[in-house]
């Protein structure tokens, strides 16, 4: 095809000053990108830096407000997917978006089914899948529920899915967060073969070895825009995590140690099921039903986690997401059931709700915050009220105390440094560097004993990561414990007293964070190490 | 404070704007059904001729709006935390009729007599709504499902119950059958005197202006409060917009779906009272039907809040005494159905849109004043 050979001279995809305003953030600012035909190019950059975004407005998910798009050097104007797959770009979403009760073929082929009269036609289908596959080292059967699908397998299918819709340009959103080591070595294989047939690939990642291992170019991202282009070969890994945080990042760390003796959480034998929780039945002991669970092959989201957390003391949780850390923090609050014991101070409070937990001195600043931090369409101050509408300031009987409620929003806005025009604005107008103020401000009032810190620099800007910071090491000295889960391993080194890793449901290591590098630290997270402590 | 009023009269706007697509889009249907639309427009504020006729007039569209306005605060409750309550049809009857029922067997003082029957009004209401509400936190029940087929059971229970043990003395040749009459102490004064402050004539249709009006806005205030000002209106509120947020901020998400539920049910418990206490003094073959239905349609159109609901519970009522007139104007009634349908229809629309727009001018108004601080 000629076209193959015009390709060469032109940018499979080109990016010219690509801006996203959304209200009161700038998500995506002057972004350029060029992407040569046939090459795997890596989008790098921290989590809420702006990735998504653009890459939703590549896909004609979202309308950038100024710049344009060239593929294939023609200019383009996406206003839905379709338009972007018309183009020959095709998307493999992070969470994946296939029908569990579907076979793979029929998964591949919907919304896009090749018909015989009324009739989908098995046939074709089957002979196209068999052939893509083929051809790009594919390996699926198409004939399998997707249920019964590993996660591999999975996004194997979504990829086959794409290349059957006719995409020759394939944007991968941080393809390897769910895959194990094996699985992203077989990804990366299938990559290059997608290369080698002239496809092009648009990969994005934060993980700097994968990105090095597999990249031809890479552009980094930082702060919604694009601060470098590099050669993969002509760079490190700790340049690049440079480029993509920033040289004027405070580094997090933690002064002398205040831990004391006094343990203000304890948790001890935590499990939970993958397919819902059941009773124990009577007479058999937790470990003995536990046991039995194991012994089942019954897939575990928390396995027996034990751990204490003293007063003034910072106990960090690593782990690559997904491997039960959301679940640990929701048994802690008491929205999920699990098996095992909950102590604060002293007290069980493994059979009490969410609302004494809290009230009995546990704050939670919650992983997703527009998720379960805040509600987006109502005022601060109702904000400052949500998960304290039982406590002093915010309650007097049964009314809210708006007067005092507003007044205490004041104080927050003042100490956290909320920038806002007043307590009645809705949480929505705030930046998410100031609604993480905000939570923060929040989750400390009421004199928590206990404060669960998941992800909470995550998506904000570097002046509100340093404030944050700043008062969870001041509440520390103060005799705070703190549970801190993040996915910044700087953060978690810096601010820890002591660090445990979480991997598939168990604690597999406790460490040391004054003599961990990020390095080892990550060898732990994906299993690569052994633990040190079990077995 | 300015952003409030900004998003409010943004509202009305978009209320505004949708009432008069309305009227146009009903305008084509009147042509179309051969009729004049202009003849009808003047059909809809046709009072009648005598004084009379126009106290009744009048009367008539408070009556109708009390027991809607009811009806769409017991909808709105559940509305307010994305709880469909469909099933206040069935629980408004089912109660009127048990209500009635009680009413009938005993006489006490009338505030006594009628204090009792409000009491059992609103315990079957609530009890009979407790059954989804159950359904839903035990079994995961969707309760939309749930409460349209709790209607059936509840529409044929109260017309056997009507027609078998709580049926009363029937006159010769009266084809209808209702409860037993209640007792004089059981009928609620009528506002007629009110009529004397404007210089009108007492209305004398079906009993008059019917007092329960007053029940009725003292609910709406009291609503209001406990929705804007309690604890419990604050979980209800967080419920509706966030559930996940609010369940880790340690709101029972099983109790709150039974408290609205059970707190819907009995205000629905309420609606059919007005009829049985200001006019008929008891639940009959031809009780008003289809208001719990109504009253979904009048809480969308008010936003789910007390003062809006009655807007919209007033220009259903509005809609609604036109049918009289409109059959003089050679117009079919139905009209009024499209009209009301149509409105429901845009002001939802309407709603959606005027509530992003809001949403966006004050991040932008944030935005704005933090660059002019800063």
């Amino acid at each position: 095809m000629s076209a193959d050979t015009l390709a060469t001279a032109r940018p499979a995809v080109e990016l010219e000053g690509i801006t996203k305003r959304f209200p009161g953030v700038v998500a995506n600012h002057d972004i350029r990108i060029t992407v040569r035909p046939g090459t795997v190019h890596a989008i790098v950059g921290e989590n809420g830096a702006g990735k998504s975004t653009l890459m939703k407005i590549l896909y004609g998910m979202q309308r950038p407000d100024e710049g344009t798009i060239k593929v294939n050097g023609e200019q383009v104007s996406f206003r839905t997917p379709s338009d972007a797959i018309a183009a020959g770009i095709g998307m493999v979403h992070q969470h994946f978006m296939l029908a569990d009760n579907f076979t793979v073929l029929e998964n591949i082929v919907l919304g896009a089914e090749p018909r015989k009269g009324l009739n989908l036609d098995t046939g074709a289908a089957r002979r196209r899948i068999t052939d893509l596959a083929a051809a790009h080292g594919l390996r699926v059967d198409p004939d399998r529920l997707v249920e019964d699908l590993g996660v591999g397998d999975r996004q194997r299918v979504e990829i086959l899915k794409v290349l059957y819709r006719g995409a020759r340009i394939l944007i991968l959103d941080e393809p390897t967060a769910v895959l194990v080591p094996q699985e992203v070595e077989e990804l990366f294989q299938n990559l290059r073969e997608l290369k080698s047939e002239g496809l092009t690939v648009i990969f994005i990642s934060h993980k700097l070895d994968e990105v090095l291992d597999i990249a031809d170019d890479i552009t980094v991202i930082r702060r919604g825009t694009t601060v470098a282009s590099v050669d993969p070969r002509e760079v490190t890994a700790r340049r690049l995590a440079e480029l993509m945080v920033g040289s004027e990042l405070p580094t997090p760390e933690t002064r002398e140690s205040t831990v004391t003796d006094k343990v203000a959480l304890k948790v001890a034998g935590l499990t939970m099921e993958a397919d819902g929780h059941r009773p124990v039945p009577k007479g058999t002991s937790i470990t003995a039903y536990v046991d039995k669970l194991r012994q089942d092959g019954r897939r575990l989201l928390l396995d027996d986690v034990s751990f204490e957390i003293h007063k003034g003391e910072i106990l960090g949780i690593a782990g690559v997401e997904g491997n039960g850390q959301s679940e640990l923090i929701e048994a802690i609050m008491g929205i999920r059931q699990a098996h095992g014991d909950v102590e604060l101070d002293g007290r069980d409070i493994s059979s009490w709700s969410t609302l004494k937990r809290r009230e009995s001195g546990i704050g939670y600043i919650p992983e997703d915050r527009h998720r379960q931090g805040l509600l987006l369409e109502a005022s601060l101050w109702e904000n400052r009220v949500l998960g304290h509408q039982t406590r002093k300031p915010a309650k007097n009987g049964p009314w809210v105390d708006r007067k005092a409620a507003k007044a205490d929003t004041e104080r927050i806005i003042g100490e956290y440094d909320v920038r806002t025009p007043g307590v009645d604005t809705l949480a929505l107008a705030l930046s998410g560097g100031n609604q993480q103020k905000l939570i923060v401000g929040r989750e400390m009032s009421g004199e928590p004993s206990f404060l669960i810190a998941a992800h909470p620099t995550r998506g904000v800007d570097v002046g509100a990561q340093a404030a944050i910071w700043d008062h969870l090491r001041n509440a520390r000295a103060a005799g705070l414990a703190v549970l801190l889960i993040s996915a910044d391993l700087d953060e978690l080194i810096g601010l820890s007293d002591t660090i445990q890793v979480i991997y598939r449901g168990r604690l597999v290591a406790a460490l040391d964070p004054s003599d961990i590098t990020p390095e080892r630290l990550g060898g732990y997270m994906t299993g690569a190490i052994a633990g040190t402590e079990e077995e | 404070m300015p952003a409030g009023l900004n998003r409010a009269l943004l509202t009305l706007a978009g209320a505004v704007v949708a009432i008069v697509l309305a009227i146009a889009v009903c305008s084509v249907a009147i042509v179309a059904a051969g009729g004049d639309p202009l003849h009808a427009l003047t059909a809809f504020f046709d009072f009648g001729a005598s004084e009379r006729a126009q106290s009744n007039s009048v009367a008539t569209l408070f009556n109708r709006a009390v027991p809607l306005f009811i009806a769409g605060l017991a909808v709105a409750i559940g509305f307010r935390m994305n709880l469909f309550n469909i099933g206040v049809e069935g629980q408004y009857r089912i109660a009127a009729i048990c209500a009635a029922y009680v009413g009938s067997t005993f006489v006490a003082p009338a505030p006594i007599q009628i204090a009792v029957i409000i009491v059992v009004a609103m315990v079957v209401g609530g009890l009979y709504a407790l059954i989804p509400a159950i359904m839903k936190v035990t079994r995961g029940v969707n309760e939309v499902i749930a409460t349209i087929m709790l209607n059936y059971i509840a529409i044929n229970i109260s017309a056997y119950l009507v027609r078998g043990p709580f049926a009363g003395a029937r006159a010769e040749g009266e084809l209808t059958v209702s409860t037993p009459p209640l007792p004089d102490s059981g009928m609620f004064p009528d506002l007629n005197f009110v009529f004397g402050w404007f210089g009108m004539l007492a209305p004398t249709r079906e009993g008059g202006l019917w007092g329960f009006l007053v029940v009725a806005i003292v609910l709406g205030v009291v609503l209001w409060v406990v929705l804007e000002r309690t604890r419990f209106g604050f979980d209800v509120k967080a419920s509706g917009l966030n559930q996940s947020a609010a369940l880790a901020a340690g709101v029972n998400p099983k109790r709150m779906v039974i408290a609205a539920m059970v707190l819907s049910g009995a205000i629905a418990g309420l609606i059919g009272l007005p009829e049985v206490l200001g006019s008929t003094g008891s639940f009959g073959t031809t009780f008003t039907s289809g208001l719990g239905f109504l009253g979904i349609a009048v809480a969308l159109l008010g936003r789910n809040k007390p003062a809006g609901i009655a807007v919209a519970a007033l220009l259903f009522a509005f809609l609604d005494r036109a049918q009289g007139p409109l059959q003089f104007a050679n117009i079919p009634p139905s009209v009024i159905e499209i009209i009301q349908g149509v409105i429901v229809l845009l002001v939802v629309v309407a709603n959606e849109v005027t509530n992003r727009f809001a949403l966006r001018l004050e991040e932008r108004r944030a935005a704005r004043q933090l660059k002019v601080t800063a």
